[in-house]
């Protein structure tokens, strides 16, 4: 019974890894930067909507929806300012560096304007628990409404970059950029919009980071954040369903790990198999092999 | 690019020279007093510098130090807010001995090496005596530096064993292991459970500190531990495993040597779980009611052992607080109650040992030591507390419980 | 014309050894003469960490081509393991000899780990290469986090779970106490042990750089399989430079220890937070350039101490600057704005060279 009770654990918490993972991976896929700056992105997300609705007591959904607003808004800014200058830039690093940059910028901004104690999160979900086996099995409001929020995410971008023309041109630029501009696609808006939808996500994980674990402090999207992008990675980065399935798996071992084997260890023990799963398959579980050209 | 990695580097060597230069003006901007900005090249050693300073200024330097960017920001800012308080209190009243202090708060990132930059950057501006630091192992760092200078240092929460391991260091919260056996005694003796689960940080020293402790003296007392589950600090959001692993081993009272932010989450997902044990913890607990928006029913019956409450009903505690908030706008924590009970321990020494701002600091520190272990101290964290020459407090926990929101004594 | 270019290097190189030396002499009268704060006699030796870790990383993001950000990691093992060796030697032997043997300790057992770790590491490319570098890091710092070593009369005991299950005997004494790490390590780091470390490690991988091992290591950078195709060994010379890579990063770590007198494995200290800043070191300095990483090195390093008059702000200062200086180093637009700037004022200058060319 405990082993179920474990394996639900460990789903919940990797729901939360997936959602958060399945932002990371659309920016990396497109613009081939990992933006270190995306879990600060999810805490702001977070600070949005614990002052929308705990402060000023206005209703969860405006709450997220204004959220979701600020997030986007955030996201094309700090592209448009602090990576689009970089994207030319003889090493690929420079822009990794800058997102570290963003990174502890918006970290202290927060620090400043919410200081540095502890936020108890209000839970947006109000679902109550699901009960089996006679109440030795409980899963929470929260984890069905991440896992439900996180098939949809991924159906949607899917069918969003498969489908539409603007995911198409999003497909062509992560490809290739010289190329799509010489097919008339607008590459810097493309990537603008990816920003856009991945700081949108941002702001749906957030709320759902936190409504899972109420505790927000201006550190709270940092750690999520790696552990999402070892999710990512762990899926194959830039694969969609990739990142769910990376992220749920995350969330199982880590909690299997701290269950089973030691849970001082819980750390080393996730990013052990993360290393035995790249060795084994080097672009990840779900990634595609690309064969280099000589 | 060959050329411009040059010109950067000319340009960046010239930018290095100027910061050091910036780095000599900077550290002697805390003389600027009496010292115009051609002299401050004659400026000699540092020590030498600190006594000009004493001596023109007229006024006690306190210095402090703990993190207040970073993720224990939080003790840092409770611990600089409340000693600023308590400063322009003593110094309202008419200071020490007559003298006005001047009180200085450097961050360290609860970095060890940071933390001894600070305490460089004070002792460049001039700092007689320290209030710092915040966290453990920033304190040991630290204290090897004051015991080489000889300084007066005093940690409001330092509390791992080595902090007052020189004769110089002083703290007021409990040590570590005094925790530990204090809580396992008190649990054995009000024979409160009998199955004990602890769920404990092995990455932070406090907790581990106390968890270690409460181990070996359980074995003297009459209950058992059935699982002591650990978490580190780059996993703490989720307890479920620590959790489900208490309740399938029956455990009746959880011990949570830790800080009231992870416990927090702890009662928020035990509540989730269906899981109600008595929870019980030592002094980080305390606070635990102040977090924003928190569902204070959720922490309904904890027990906890501490010096401080912030709902208590003394006059000093009830003063406290309410200038804490006015100015501050929170609720004061264990953190704060130490800070402002250092600070008021410097004032009385201060006063029993007759030190006056032109003392150099290696004789304040030989008179402040002396004097540290002849006063009583009626503090917020205690009444009548008294230091003894290894530098650990006499002090009496109380032991509280939580009861429709509010502590009461137990 | 291969000569002058040899020549070349050589004087660059040249330059950047007398900086060092420059930066010593000059600290040295400053150290005499007393004109310097307290702050900066105790970050001399930071600096000298700094510098290190960022030349040694250079070595693999800059000459070696891989990213990697598990560097504090081998900091870490160096750290502990030359910590734990002076405190078990402690009074033992002389203090000179004993520090020497831990720096040599510190570099043998992070260059060991760096090959451990190289070995199946190396095989991957790019972003994954990254990833797992940074994986390892945090197991290093997670394991060190639960390690407990302890001795009494009977020998060393060792235990994953906290210091009680050590079972010592009446004498016993923890040496390594988990979470709360090595605490009383002999102070014996200094600045000039410092600079001396620094000068090996520039001439080891200067002189790296301008070998034969050094330019087969460049060309698996700059074209692997070309480099495969006309017989170098990709995994030899991969592990070659990572290895000495971390190594240094160890000594460096040695350094670290030796200089507090608490050594405690947290996430701010040899964390990936850590090894992420020395790579902000070495691509703000040029990514290849040893010379521009121990500047930014420097740099960075003195920045937040020296922003502390703002308080509260200086960390959002730090902040703002970092991706300032970011933006005006690296990007295209900025470059080309700076060559505008440099012809307009320099245009004299630059075109009597080129007539001398």
């Amino acid at each position: 019974m405990s082993f179920i009770s474990y394996l639900v654990n460990g789903i919940s918490l990797g729901s939360v890894y997936a959602i958060i993972a399945l932002g990371y991976t659309m920016v990396y896929g497109i613009a081939k930067m990992l933006n270190f700056a995306h879990g600060d992105v999810i805490m702001v997300g977070g600070f949005a909507v614990f002052t929308i609705v705990s402060t000023l007591g206005l209703p969860p959904v405006l709450g997220i929806l204004i959220a979701v607003i600020i997030c986007t808004a955030l996201g094309i800014v700090i592209e448009r300012v602090a990576y689009k200058p970089l994207r030319n830039a003889s090493s690929p690093l420079a822009v990794l560096i800058t997102a570290i940059g963003v990174s502890y910028l918006l970290q202290n901004v927060a620090l400043l304007i919410f200081g540095a104690n502890t936020k108890s999160f209000t839970s947006v979900v109000s679902i109550s628990p699901l009960k089996l086996a006679g109440g030795q099995l409980i899963i929470s409001g929260e984890t069905i409404v991440t896992i439900i929020a996180g098939v949809i995410v991924m159906i949607c971008l899917t069918l969003f970059v498969n489908k539409s023309k603007a995911g198409q041109a999003m497909l062509a630029v992560s490809e290739d950029k010289g190329a799509a501009q010489l097919m008339g696609i607008n590459v810097n808006g493309t990537i603008a919009l990816t920003f856009a939808i991945g700081s949108a996500l941002a702001a749906v994980a957030g709320v759902l980071l936190c409504s899972a674990y109420p505790s927000l402090t201006p550190y709270t999207g940092a750690m999520p954040g790696i552990k999402a992008f070892v999710a990512a990675v762990f899926g194959g980065i830039g694969s969609i369903p990739g990142a769910m399935i990376g992220g749920i798996l995350l969330g199982i071992i880590e909690i299997l790990g701290k269950a089973y084997i030691s849970s001082q260890m819980a750390d080393a023990i996730v990013f052990a198999v993360l290393i035995i799963v790249l060795l084994v398959k080097p672009t990840g579980i779900l990634g595609k092999n690309i064969q280099e050209k000589v | 690019m060959k050329k411009f990695n040059k010109i950067m580097s000319v340009v960046m060597a010239s930018a290095m020279t100027a910061t050091l230069f910036a780095g000599c003006g900077n550290a002697d901007a805390g003389t600027q007093a009496a010292d115009s900005s051609s002299e401050a090249n004659n400026a000699a050693s540092e020590s030498e510098a600190s006594n000009d300073t004493a001596s023109s200024s007229g006024v006690f330097k306190i210095g402090g130090i703990g993190p207040t960017t970073g993720s224990a920001a939080v003790y840092g800012t409770a611990v600089q807010n409340a000693a600023q308080l308590a400063v322009d209190e003593i110094n309202a009243a008419g200071g020490i001995n007559g003298v006005q202090i001047e009180f200085k708060f450097e961050d360290d990132e609860c970095d060890a090496e940071k933390s001894v930059n600070a305490y460089n950057t004070l002792k460049d501006w001039g700092m007689q005596m320290l209030m710092g630091t915040v966290t453990s192992g920033c304190s040991v760092a630290v204290a090897e530096k004051t015991a080489e200078d000889n300084m007066f240092q005093l940690t409001p929460s330092g509390s791992s064993v080595d902090c007052v391991k020189y004769d110089n260091a002083f703290r007021v919260c409990f040590s570590d292991p005094n925790q530990g056996a204090a809580s396992a005694q008190y649990i054995g003796e009000n024979a409160i459970a009998s199955k004990i689960a602890i769920i404990y940080d092995s990455s932070d020293i406090y907790s581990s500190g106390i968890y270690e402790k409460f181990v070996a003296e359980a074995a003297n007392q009459s209950f058992e531990i059935v699982s002591a589950e650990a978490f580190t600090a780059d996993n703490k959001t989720d307890f479920s495993v620590q959790l489900q692993k208490a309740k399938d081993a029956g455990a009746e009272l959880v011990f949570l040597p830790i800080y009231y932010t992870e416990a927090s989450l702890i009662l928020s997902q035990a509540s989730t779980m269906d899981y109600a044990p008595i929870f019980f913890g030592c002094d980080g607990l305390d606070g635990i009611l102040n977090v924003e928006n928190f569902d204070t029913a959720l922490a309904e019956g904890v027990m906890l052992l501490t010096p401080f409450a912030a709902d208590a009903e003394d006059e000093l505690t009830q003063k406290f607080v309410s200038a804490y908030k006015e100015k501050f706008g929170d609720t004061p924590n264990q953190f704060a109650a130490d800070a402002y009970d250092a600070i008021y321990a410097m004032k009385a020494a201060g006063e029993k040992a007759g030190i006056t701002p032109d003392m150099d600091m290696s004789a304040m520190c030989e008179a402040m030591k002396g004097a540290m272990t002849g006063i009583t101290l009626d503090g917020l964290t205690g009444v009548g507390m008294t230091w003894d020459a290894s530098g650990e407090p006499n002090k009496e926990p109380k032991a509280v419980k939580i009861t429709n929101g509010v502590y009461t004594a137990m | 014309m291969k000569k002058i270019k040899m020549t070349k290097t050589a004087k660059n190189n040249f330059i950047t050894y007398l900086i060092v030396l420059v930066v010593y002499i000059a600290v040295q009268i400053l150290l005499a003469t007393g004109n310097i704060s307290s702050l900066m006699k105790g970050l001399l030796v930071p600096l000298c960490i700094y510098v290190m870790l960022a030349v040694s990383l250079n070595l693999t993001v800059g000459i070696l081509g891989e990213l990697s950000l598990g560097h504090a990691g081998f900091m870490c093992v160096g750290a502990f393991a030359s910590a734990f060796f002076s405190k078990c030697t402690d009074g033992a032997m002389p203090d000179g000899l004993r520090f020497f043997i831990a720096l040599l300790i510190g570099a043998a057992v992070a260059g060991v780990f760096g090959i451990l770790i190289g070995i199946p590491v190396l095989r991957l490319k790019g972003d994954y290469l990254a990833i797992v570098t940074l994986a390892f890091g945090e197991i290093i710092k997670n394991l060190v986090n639960v390690l407990y070593i302890g001795k009494d009369k009977n020998g060393f005991h060792f235990s994953m779970k906290d210091s009680i299950s050590l079972h010592l005997g009446e004498e016993g004494q923890v040496i390594v106490n988990g979470a709360q790490g090595i605490t009383g390590t002999p102070h014996d780091a200094n600045f000039t042990i410092g600079i001396i470390l620094i000068f090996i490690s520039l001439i080891v991988i200067l002189n790296l750089i301008n070998s034969r091992d050094g330019r087969a290591i460049m060309s698996i950078r700059d074209n692997r399989i070309a480099a495969e195709s006309i017989g170098i060994n990709i995994t030899k010379y991969k592990l070659m430079a990572f290895s000495i890579s971390a190594s240094i990063a160890g000594v460096a770590g040695v350094l670290y220890a030796h200089n507090l007198s608490t050594l405690t494995a947290l996430p701010k200290n040899f964390g990936y937070n850590m090894s992420i800043m020395i790579l902000v070191f070495v691509v703000l300095g040029g990514i290849g350039n040893i010379r521009g990483s121990i500047i930014s090195a420097v740099i960075l390093t003195l920045l937040p101490e020296l922003l502390r008059g703002l308080s509260d702000y200086r960390m959002l200062i730090y902040a703002i600057v970092l991706i300032a200086m970011m933006l005006f180093n690296w990007s295209p637009k900025a470059i080309e704005w700076k060559e505008r700037l440099r012809e307009k004022y320099f245009s004299k200058h630059f075109s009597k060279k080129k007539e001398v060319k």
